[in-house]
């Protein structure tokens, strides 16, 4: 193989490295052969302890640590071309209310649950103020001398305080395990990001 | 020889390479190949990193019509070879250690 042949092979076997990577390392490789031949070296004999292409670029990548590879396969291959520029600037009438009613759409779902939540808070709020109004209701029928209805409406009243009472360590569970929720689903998000990274 | 040892004296090699005269890559693995077998790519990483830690600089020099790149040490440079040269005094100390009971079924 001769010299222009090896740098034109080397040079498209390195193309995953960065443009200015590959013109360093091509160059290197360009004076290491030179220096030999000036040395009183053949080409052959030159480009025969160089080694093939296949086994420079091996040694190549093996001294390259590969989150060096991994960050450079991440890095987008080319900048965005003008009329791509321009086609995202004139298309966000379009994408910009579509992502915007997306988010929205996420946002009165998470809403959705959370009134849900505030339902169940008024409930065990109401049964709490049903036990007042039980109480006072039942104090009432006992000045009446109705002492029937007064006991009815105690009992009424002790049983608004138990389901209140219920309901309250219920709302509470319930806040927790969706707060709990919440975050787990943010964290799959994030992973699946990365996980496109990578 | 071990591979790990290979390496923490491979950048010192190349340092003491450059550290009389200005050298080029060529130069410097035949220097060095008496000693230490060094491919193109292995040096070309040690140049690199020796360069990023301001242990040496480059410079382009025209030579025959075409470029030829020539490394110089930094001060820093030379400091690193003396600071090789103390850790391996203490090395020898040890080495005398270890190797100090081979005559014990004499």
């Amino acid at each position: 193989m001769n010299r222009e042949r090896f740098i034109s092979e080397l040079r498209e076997a390195l193309r995953g490295l960065s443009q200015s990577d590959i013109d360093e390392r091509v160059e290197f490789y360009s004076e290491m052969i030179n220096d030999r031949m000036e040395d009183g070296l053949t080409e052959e004999e030159a480009m025969a302890e160089i080694g093939s292409v296949e086994s420079v670029v091996e040694q190549i990548m093996g001294e390259i640590p590969i989150t060096a590879l991994v960050k450079e396969k991440v890095r987008p291959k080319r900048k965005l071309k003008a009329w791509e520029i321009v086609l995202l600037v004139l298309g966000s009438p379009v994408w910009l209310p579509l992502l915007i009613a997306a988010l929205a759409v996420l946002l009165s779902l998470y809403i959705v649950v959370w009134s849900v939540v505030i339902c169940f808070y008024a409930a065990a709020v109401s049964l709490a103020a049903g036990v007042i109004a039980a109480l006072v209701g039942a104090f009432g029928y006992l000045r009446l001398g109705k002492p029937a209805a007064a006991l009815f409406a105690a009992g009424a009243a002790i049983a608004c305080a138990g389901l209140s009472i219920l309901m309250s360590v219920f709302c509470v569970w319930l806040t927790k395990a969706i707060v709990k929720g919440t975050g787990k689903v943010l964290l799959k998000i994030k992973r699946s990001f990365v996980g496109k990274g990578e | 020889m071990d591979i790990q040892l290979k390496r923490g004296l491979l950048d010192v090699c190349v340092l003491a390479a450059i550290k009389n005269k200005d050298s080029y890559g060529y130069q410097i693995i035949k220097e060095m190949k008496p000693y230490l077998e060094l491919s193109e790519s292995t040096l070309y990483t040690i140049l690199k990193r020796l360069e990023s830690a301001d242990q040496l600089t480059v410079r382009s020099v025209e030579h025959d019509g075409r470029l030829r790149k020539y490394y110089h040490i930094t001060d820093s440079g030379l400091g690193r070879i003396e600071e090789f040269k103390e850790d391996w005094k203490e090395i020898l100390a040890i080495y005398d250690f270890i190797t100090r009971e081979d005559n014990r079924y004499e």
